[in-house]
């Protein structure tokens, strides 16, 4: 991974650019003593890290922009970043750039029951905004894996998905409205607490722009009533090609379940030996999970074992209760952890289509082997969102290189079968070499359009998305 | 024009030497819209793989085989997208790609989400003339910026359509709907206790002649039982009964506009937050349909009213489908700029369906 020449002038000019930022901003809002920003240096792509300039922590709409003046006035890049969670370098300085966190902007501003929704400012953290509205009945359906630890700022860039959006959907279909920070410091609505206003949708452009369009300090969500309750089944299959068969029968069926995952045998092992869920000896798992009250449950999971029957598994375990559902979320939730104790690893994120999951399979099969990289495969298998995670050593020279390339052979593999290159962790610096794979140059002109009109300097978060020698022009500009 | 391959799209699009009025169907007139009529007719299903819940189709493609061919499935498109033919009085036959740009959703929105939720990718021709794609026929996809969504709803002035893809849904094999006897003014609350229930309801609006109403869908004793308990949950609100039969029939009246149609007025849409319907309605008066928990007002007015007038303050959006005003809300300054200098990166030339959208 390439990231281009830091700008000589901007950092020669480090100091009168943070005091200029101090002259706008509370002296405890900006960092730029390098043993207090080395915290920013990486997200959760923690392989690639760059100390940045300096660091902004704004507590207000008004500090933002009066922050994004400033480096638009001295043309310095800002790298927005929301609790640092990306897996895809999404928040990543580069050595001239100034990172724009929103940690410290996390208030809900309102919640409206009768109309559904909850205004919150962007840097609260995705699973604290369920929480402000558990307590009524309602939750806030997008559900990434980190949504402990990552912020709505984070996820709108990303447009993050979860294990629940085969019925959900993903940010985009469950955000209804920003305030945006352009980079010249302008505040603008986007959106509200109504559906389908009339004018183009500057919503779904904003919502997976990576923070290159603008900084969202603020977001009306869509919250949902939860539902009465919701249990999973864990069936286990004796080949790839059989789980994936049930999967595209389940869907056939008319069968809505909330999720649908799966695990290779390489997954099971490694998660059995880490928590010891008890999952059964098999090559593939599915975990099946529907909700409702406790008869409708029953109703649609007696249809999944059905289907289920007809594919004969090793094994097909029901919950009998919340222990038991637990246990059967338990190594499915554990698998990137369990993964981390035995390995380093890289998790990719391709979409394929569902139809093609027992090709893709093989093929990832025997690319590991070509490559001499162990590859464990766990994903949301209702909407063929694969996670493919490529086990190796970092501190062994070359691995990470050899990892790499192994990632972007499967990614290419994900568009070859008609799928993408992410699915709901981003493009970031990870994929931004990849993008030709899928895009065309006039295609990826026609969005790199979309930035020149938000940001015509080019100075939100560059050196993303775009591959370099795509953006190089406009960077320079 | 009448255009039926992408080539030829393109082709007619570089070679403009003015304007174009972009028609499907030509059954959603919606806006002033000067220029050469350009037929849209690249129609076909594409690829249809009901396992995977997806669906390519030309944009030219008849809205009616794309619901026949994915009913045949035991599918459907989600968003339960409305034929407005009898309500504009036009003739013609509506076409996806009509569909996607005007972004028409009927009453399932609430819970599956609008036509732009339910699209995955687009291929279309901007107003150089490039082909270009975005988006595709997965359906989760955050590779690069979301032009697909931004496609919708932008009534051809980005580009003109040539292909899109859909997630379906599997059609529901019961429903029910609960009528509540409640004038058009006193509904939203109830409406608004439906949708904020656990009883996944995917319908919540408001018909002249019958009241409120509340839809939910899904296996038979699933059904059943949400329709008890949502009984108990309405019933401080008026006298509920359980229509099963006639169900159908009463969400495609409130989708397709049917109470409207054949009716002289100028129609308007009002897209607000739902709460505000109760005092919006009264404002109106008279001939009103409530939608998405009230979220969406139709009103058949006089012609020449002028209707954002009469119903201000509300926090939200009106359209005039027909009439004399102008279609669209004016838009606050800088989200005006921008779509104005997001118009001007996709059609610097100005010339496709100038007007439109104000």
């Amino acid at each position: 991974m390439e990231l281009p020449k830091a700008d000589a002038r901007v950092i020669a000019r480090k100091a009168q650019i943070v005091a200029r930022l101090r002259a706008v901003l509370p002296a405890d809002a900006v960092i730029d003593a390098p043993e207090e920003t080395r915290a920013y240096e990486c997200d959760a792509l923690s392989a690639y890290r760059c100390p940045p300039l300096a660091v902004v922590l704004p507590r207000s709409i008004a500090e933002v922009a009066a922050a994004l003046k400033v480096c638009h006035e001295e043309r310095v890049p800002v790298v927005p970043r929301g609790a640092g969670t990306s897996l895809a370098g999404g928040s990543m300085p580069t050595e001239d750039a100034i990172v724009l966190g929103l940690a410290r902007m996390s208030a809900v501003l309102e919640t409206d029951y009768e109309n559904r929704f909850i205004r919150v400012e962007a840097g609260r953290t995705n699973l604290s905004v369920t929480g402000a509205v558990e307590a009524e009945g309602f939750f806030y359906a997008p559900d990434p894996s980190s949504q402990l630890a990552c912020a709505i700022s984070g996820n709108i860039a990303m447009n993050s998905g979860g294990a629940h959006c085969l019925k959900y959907g993903v940010t985009t279909n469950n955000l209804l409205g920003v305030t945006l920070v352009t980079m010249a410091g302008e505040v603008v609505e986007i959106g509200g607490p109504w559906s389908d206003a009339g004018g183009l949708d500057l919503l779904a452009l904003v919502c997976g722009s990576e923070g290159q369009l603008g900084v969202v300090t603020e977001a009306v969500l869509r919250i949902l009533p939860k539902p009465e309750g919701a249990r999973p089944v864990l069936i286990g299959f004796s080949s790839n090609e059989i789980a994936g068969a049930c999967v595209a029968d389940i869907i056939r069926a008319g069968i809505l379940p909330v999720a649908i995952e799966f695990m290779d045998r390489p997954c099971i092992e490694a998660t059995e030996a880490f928590c010891h869920a008890g999952y059964p000896d098999c090559e593939a798992l599915l975990i099946v999970e529907c909700e409702g009250a406790p008869a409708e449950i029953d109703e649609q999971l007696g249809l999944v074992r059905q289907i289920a029957m007809r594919h004969d598994p090793v094994e097909f375990r029901e919950a009998r209760d919340g222990d038991e559902a637990a246990r059967i979320w338990l190594g499915r939730k554990s698998a990137f952890g369990a993964m981390g104790q035995i390995n380093d690893y890289m998790c990719l994120d391709g979409t394929i289509p569902v139809s093609s999951l027992p090709q893709v399979l093989r093929r990832i099969g025997e690319l590991s082997e070509e490559y001499g990289l162990k590859v464990a495969n766990v994903f949301h298998a209702g909407d063929g969102n694969m996670h493919p995670l490529i086990l190796y050593n970092a501190n062994e020279p070359g691995q990470q290189e050899l990892c790499e390339a192994l990632g972007a052979e499967i990614l290419k593999l994900c568009v070859e079968m008609g799928g993408c290159l992410t699915g709901e962790h981003g493009v970031g610096i990870e994929k931004r070499d990849l993008m030709g794979v899928q895009f065309t140059a006039a295609d990826l002109e026609a969005q790199m359009r979309v930035k020149d009109v938000f940001d015509p300097a080019w100075l939100l978060n560059p050196v993303k998305v775009f591959p370099l020698a795509a953006s190089a022009t406009r960077r320079a500009g | 024009m009448k255009i039926e391959t992408e080539e030829q799209l393109a082709e007619a699009i570089r070679t403009a030497e003015g304007p174009v009025r972009i028609v499907g169907g030509g059954t959603r007139p919606v806006g002033q819209a000067a220029g050469t009529p350009l037929q849209v007719a690249i129609s076909g299903i594409r690829l249809y793989e009901p396992g995977a819940l997806t669906l390519v189709a030309g944009a030219g493609t008849p809205l009616a085989e794309i619901e026949a061919a994915v009913a045949a499935e035991g599918q459907r498109l989600p968003f339960e997208p409305a034929h407005w033919v009898a309500a504009l009085g036009q003739g013609g036959e509506s076409t996806i790609g009509g569909v996607v740009a005007a972004n028409v959703s009927g009453p399932r929105r609430v819970q599956a989400g609008a036509c732009r939720d339910s699209l995955i990718g687009v291929r279309f021709v901007d107003g150089r003339g490039e082909i270009l794609k975005n988006g595709g026929r997965v359906m989760k996809n955050v590779t690069g910026y979301d032009l697909t969504k931004l496609m919708a709803g932008s009534w051809g002035t980005l580009g003109v359509l040539s292909e899109v893809a859909f997630k379906l849904l599997p059609a529901a094999t019961s429903q029910a709907t609960l009528v509540i006897d409640l004038p058009s003014d006193a509904a939203q609350p109830a409406l608004a206790a439906a949708l904020g229930s656990p009883f996944d309801v995917s319908g919540a609006g408001w018909l002249p002649g019958v009241g409120a109403i509340v839809r939910i869908e899904g296996l038979a004793d699933s059904v059943a039982y949400r329709a008890d308990r949502l009984v108990s949950l309405l019933a401080p609100f008026g006298a509920v009964r359980i229509e099963r039969e006639g169900s159908a029939q009463l969400w495609a009246d409130l989708r397709d506009l049917a109470p409207f149609a054949g009716k002289p007025g100028d129609l308007w849409r009002f897209s607000v937050k739902p709460s505000e319907a109760p005092a919006l309605v009264a404002r109106l008066g008279g001939k009103v349909m409530l939608d998405w928990g009230g979220g969406l007002i139709w009103a058949l007015l006089p012609e020449g009213t002028d209707a954002r007038a009469m119903a201000a303050p509300y926090t939200g959006h009106a359209t005039c489908l027909r009439g004399a005003a102008p279609a669209f809300e004016p838009e606050p300054a800088p989200v005006a700029a921008l779509s104005r200098a997001l118009r001007a990166q996709f059609d610097p030339r100005g010339i496709l369906n100038p007007g439109r959208m104000g």
